[in-house]
């Protein structure tokens, strides 16, 4: 391999710059909301759904208990109460833990452009894992 | 003269671990802990949780471990959360630890998106299996898993103490699987002022510890940077660099599914998780500063005997025997 091609091969793909790029703009925004949605849930400016002083009796407690105890929904049921400042701590989270997926997308075009198939169908198959266990189809009932 | 050497090295580590375990902060834990910690107001386990993470967070990169695996058992051990919430909440520290470093690794080109996409599809997939049967098992009886969290705590210990990981591992030939996944690269080695070119053997075996890796990830919500780096170096025999770098942005696929698992269960509560995200993260930064001016080598030996005590309290809690209070 002449120096060249090599110092070529050193580089990153087009695909994982963009990659980086999205996942640090994501990444970043995420931790943000978290620091003021936290902010805002500790303030009071918004009413909670479980009462902060609760919480500490609880937490010793298996999830099934607490979420019986608190009436808390599972799976994506907070949305339905981003009116409280607890769960309006769950868009940081949610926007955390649908990074990959996002950054996956950007993948999967640069592997269908390139008729990389192997590396296409490895990005399709994590894209249907990682939206599978999102969807909370899998392990959110069970109390 | 090595012989005092050893003795200096076993005292250091000695008033270390008295120093960490008597810390105002984590005695204090330990006792409150123990009493239900019921007494205090809402905003004192969170605050004390901030200051415990944000001195793992420099502790971790100091020690070259990730912030899952110190967090899961030590806050498990000595905060009054059940370990449910300790596991999904450890997850979204791993997870957010590996995204923030992600995008750095890639533009160096250090973490091998070739090399990242096949064994995190295989480990991901495991993974949320591993959530489900860990939470499965926890609602059965707690104690089953914070014992075999234990037992798993003491032999990642015992893994970082005898693991040599080979700077640059030699393969003479690249077996077929490695070929039709094109599993190689070159990457520049700023310290040799070279590029490096590599490849890897043993691929199928590799891939299937990753289907352990996911397993035991998912299951006690640890980040498997532990795992990943030995099976990527040692047995498939990417250069440690790069093992190093694709471990971590690998945690950001691994975790991300069995992160879902947990907090869709309901698993993740804020005044538990956005103290330690936060802690952690700030930590991390400040511990990439006093890497700088610090010997990493003796408190990576700090964290493996932290760790070790962590795993025997996890076993002695999940078995009942109370005889490390």
């Amino acid at each position: 391999m002449s120096e060249a091609t090599r110092n070529a091969a050193s580089r990153p793909s087009k695909e994982q710059v963009i990659y980086a790029n999205i996942l640090v703009m994501g990444v970043w925004s995420g931790i943000a909301i978290l620091f003021i949605t936290y902010f805002i849930y500790l303030s009071g400016i918004m009413p909670t759904y479980v009462e902060i002083t609760e919480i500490p009796k609880l937490w010793g407690l298996g999830v099934n208990e607490y979420l019986e105890h608190t009436h808390s929904p599972h799976g994506w049921g907070w949305v339905a109460l981003l009116g409280n400042g607890d769960f309006l701590n769950y868009i940081g989270f949610a926007l955390l833990a649908l990074m990959t997926v996002v950054c996956y997308l950007v993948l999967l075009k640069g592997y269908f452009a390139k008729k990389d198939w192997i590396y296409a169908a490895i990005a399709v198959l994590e894209i249907v894992v990682l939206s599978v266990a999102a969807s909370g189809l899998l392990g959110s009932g069970g109390h | 003269m090595n012989n005092i050497s050893i003795g200096r090295t076993k005292g250091f580590l000695l008033s270390i671990l008295i120093l960490i375990l008597t810390h105002p902060v984590s005695a204090f834990a330990a006792d409150q802990a123990m009493l239900g910690g019921g007494d205090k107001p809402w905003w004192f386990w969170p605050l004390i949780l901030f200051v415990f993470c944000f001195i793992l967070g420099i502790l971790a990169v100091m020690a070259g471990v990730g912030g899952g695996v110190l967090y899961v058992p030590l806050v498990s051990g000595f905060f009054p959360f059940h370990i449910d919430f300790v596991r999904g909440v450890g997850l979204m520290v791993a997870l957010a630890g590996a995204l923030a470093a992600g995008p750095g690794l890639l533009r160096r080109n250090l973490a091998n998106l070739r090399l990242a996409l096949p064994v995190a599809l295989i480990a991901s997939t495991f993974s949320i299996l591993g959530a489900m049967l860990g939470l499965y098992l926890s609602a059965l009886n707690p104690d089953i898993i914070q014992t075999c969290l234990g037992a798993t705590i003491i032999g990642i210990a015992a893994l970082l103490i005898f693991s040599k990981n080979s700077e640059k591992p030699v393969v003479t030939k690249q077996d077929a699987i490695g070929m039709a996944l094109g599993l190689g690269g070159v990457y520049w080695d700023e310290g040799a002022r070279e590029n490096v070119e590599w490849k890897t053997h043993r691929t199928l075996l590799g891939l299937f510890m990753f289907i352990l890796i996911g397993l035991i990830a998912g299951m006690f919500g640890l980040g498997a940077g532990w795992a990943n780096v030995p099976v990527l170096n040692l047995l498939m025999g990417a250069p440690l660099k790069v093992s190093v770098a694709t471990s971590k942005f690998l945690l950001s696929i691994t975790d991300t599914s069995a992160a879902w698992i947990y907090m869709n269960r309901g698993c993740v509560i804020p005044l538990i998780g956005v103290p330690s995200i936060v802690g952690l993260m700030l930590g991390s930064l400040v511990g990439v500063k006093v890497l700088a001016i610090a010997k990493p080598k003796m408190i990576r030996y700090f964290v493996i005997v932290v760790l070790l005590f962590a795993g025997l309290k996890a076993m002695d809690k999940g078995l009942g025997l109370g005889l490390l209070g």
